[in-house]
């Protein structure tokens, strides 16, 4: 027997203004991003067409491929970094801090956000100049000075700032929710330390980590600021290259190419990691 | 009996709401109407232009405000004002070299030359600059000027060695030369570098093939490329030793914090940078612009546009000279404002060695542009 399907009044209510932002927000700019990619520039004005000549000129140019592998690969460097440097702290704090001590670590590692982003990246140029406080220390043991301002370092530096705080917050709730009885368990039974970090905390925390690794990651590839003014820009970025197409001949409907692009890879990348961060085990129901 | 809610004296309740929101709505037109007597002027400028040293004394005399939009590069600001409804900008601080497409586009008001000191021009060029004029008709009145060279770090390098392009190619500044990054100075340079001369944006294909291979030449010495702050900082705290696309504007302002930096026209040639003003195409305040630009090309205004905090430039009229001499001989002597001083500006274009930014003649910007891109990515 077939039975009516009611429309729930009450729950399309509350799910209403979700749809409408989404829309508003993000597939409708989307869908007019994807559109002016077709538009051209004449005389420094975007005019309505259908033209491929955008996505030709971009997508046949050395220098934007140049431009992408070095972003994809950069990001996933810092990504990776981010991890690694976060694990410990995170490890620290969900497996020996108290709880009063993992709500400060939280808080404090909440703080750097209040602050602008622009702001912290400014505040290395002082530590990482040639003539900065880091060389200075390295100076005392008779080490350097190292440039690392307008390098690749200087720019992981200026992704880490942005993305530290989150992977280190992130593995740390994720962590915190590991049932320690599992992980006793393990010791009790002959497991190492570095055994039980692999056969037990990885693989617990698995949605968790692959969740922060792919924050890490997003928000290092679109990030503008610390290519631009710690890697002094070279080599550039996919946004670098994007504030290049359109500060010189406005090109916007180029710039728009490379933007989509981005995101094509970004869907991928977070299409990918989230299928693979809640993929059951095998013989799993 | 109807229960009231107790409420202490600290408490709003809604009538007290009512009451402040009503006598704030009724205000409002009366507000609006006092305010309403600041006429609000909008500039599209680069940096700086709109700031209190430069627009703070007019305002006050006249009782304005300026609303600045700040733009680096000039088809930055063609694009801006592509962008904007007719009238939106009342004052254009436009480079010398893009006035024309302004002109073209039909962004700017005719202006009309009696209005201006043509007669206390410090250069014969300066009263009838490139693109400023369409044949009798004046759309631009021509502001300020600087000079672009090698710019670099005295500890780092000679005069002798800045006297040269060849000097951003010195071993030792190997990672340490920087690029202002906007194509247009920086390829002009390597123009002059391969003997271009006077004919420096009008490159044959050949020429523009040599000049792409110049620059090329010069990306394993370069440390970075830079905005405006970027260019600062890095020849503030010593990261870079010589910038290639800048000059005094630069390395003017830290000059006077006391910096070991300077600019120099090299013996292959500099490029001058030319700012001027026009009115806004169907500016509802032209009068006012007007009277903004004629304080501007005062002695009072051409001191304060030599003085200007955010980046210096020299005065085209010989009234603002001889003012600066006197207010500012510091400022006067730092920048070689005085007759008869070495690199002086004007003697520097008399004897041939200044060429006006231009954009490329056999080339689109596009083409400048997007090798450019793959000069960054080299």
């Amino acid at each position: 027997m077939r039975t009516k399907k009611t429309i729930d009044l009450y729950a399309l209510t509350w799910r209403v203004p979700i749809i409408l932002w989404q829309l508003l927000f993000f597939v409708g700019p989307v869908l007019f991003m994807v559109a002016i990619s077709f538009f051209v520039v004449k005389n420094y004005r975007m005019t309505e067409a259908f033209e491929v000549v955008n996505w030709q000129k971009m997508l046949s140019r050395g220098y934007f491929w140049d431009s992408y592998w070095y972003t994809l690969f950069i990001a996933s460097l810092s990504a990776s970094i981010a991890m690694l440097i976060a694990f410990p702290a995170a490890w620290a704090l969900a497996f020996r801090a108290s709880d009063r001590l993992r709500s400060w670590a939280v808080f404090l590692l909440i703080i750097p956000f209040f602050t602008s982003y622009l702001v912290r990246t400014f505040s290395w140029y002082v530590i990482l100049a040639e003539s900065g406080v880091l060389n200075a220390i390295l100076g005392f043991v008779g080490l350097g000075p190292f440039t690392m301002l307008n390098t690749h370092f200087g720019t992981i530096v200026g992704y880490l700032t942005l993305t530290l705080p989150l992977a280190v917050i992130l593995q740390t709730v994720t962590m915190a929710n590991i049932d320690k009885n599992l992980i006793e368990a393990a010791r009790n039974l002959g497991c190492k330390p570095l055994a039980t970090i692999w056969r037990v905390v990885l693989p617990l925390s698995k949605t968790g980590m692959i969740i922060a690794a792919l924050f890490c990651f997003i928000l290092a590839f679109g990030d503008f600021v610390a290519p631009f003014y710690l890697g002094g820009s070279q080599e550039p970025t996919l946004p670098i290259l994007i504030l290049d197409t359109t500060k010189s001949g406005q090109q916007w409907p180029r710039a728009a190419v490379v933007a989509i692009m981005m995101m094509l890879t970004l869907f991928t990348i977070a299409f990918t990691a989230i299928a693979l961060a809640y993929r059951k085990p095998k013989g799993s129901k | 009996m109807t229960k009231h809610k107790k409420t202490t004296s600290n408490q709003f309740i809604r009538r007290d709401v009512l009451r402040i929101g009503g006598g704030v709505a009724l205000s409002a037109p009366f507000v609006g109407r006092a305010w309403a007597e600041t006429v609000e002027i909008n500039m599209l400028a680069w940096y700086g232009h709109g700031e209190p040293d430069m627009v703070g004394a007019f305002e006050e005399a006249n009782n304005v405000k300026f609303v600045p939009k700040y733009y680096a590069g000039g088809d930055n600001m063609l694009a801006l004002i592509a962008q904007s409804p007719p009238g939106t900008y009342d004052i254009i601080l436009s480079d010398g070299e893009f006035v024309q497409q302004l002109n073209a586009a039909g962004y700017i008001e005719e202006l009309s030359a009696d209005d201006y000191p043509f007669d206390d021009m410090l250069h014969e060029d300066f009263t009838k600059f490139p693109g400023h004029w369409d044949g009798d008709k004046l759309y631009s009145m021509i502001l300020r000027g600087g000079h672009l060279g090698v710019s670099y770090n005295t500890t780092a390098m000679s005069a002798e060695e800045a006297s040269s392009y060849e000097g951003f190619w010195k071993p030792e500044l190997k990672g340490k030369v920087g690029h202002f990054d906007w194509h247009l100075p920086n390829l002009g340079m390597m123009s002059l570098k391969n003997g271009n001369g006077a004919s420096l944006w009008d490159l044959t294909d050949d020429q523009w093939s040599a000049v792409q291979e110049t620059t090329l030449s010069l990306r394993e010495q370069i440390g970075g490329y830079f905005d405006y702050g970027g260019t600062f900082n890095g020849l503030k705290n010593g990261e870079m030793q010589a910038m290639c696309g800048i000059g005094d504007w630069i390395t003017g302002v830290l000059e006077r914090d006391g910096a070991p930096v300077a600019s120099i026209i090299p013996k292959e040639g500099g490029i001058q940078f030319t700012e001027s003003y026009c009115i806004g195409k169907d500016s509802e305040k032209a009068d006012l612009v007007k009277s903004f630009i004629q304080y501007m090309m005062s002695p009072e205004g051409q001191v304060k546009s030599a003085q200007m905090l955010a980046y210096p430039g020299f005065c085209v009229t010989k009234g603002g000279r001889a003012l600066l001499q006197e207010v500012d001989a510091k400022e006067a002597e730092r920048s070689h404002q005085i007759d008869g001083m070495p690199n002086e500006p004007i003697a520097l274009i008399n004897e041939g060695r200044i060429h006006y930014r231009d954009i490329p003649q056999q080339q689109t910007l596009e083409d400048w542009n997007d090798f450019w891109s793959e000069y960054k990515n080299a």
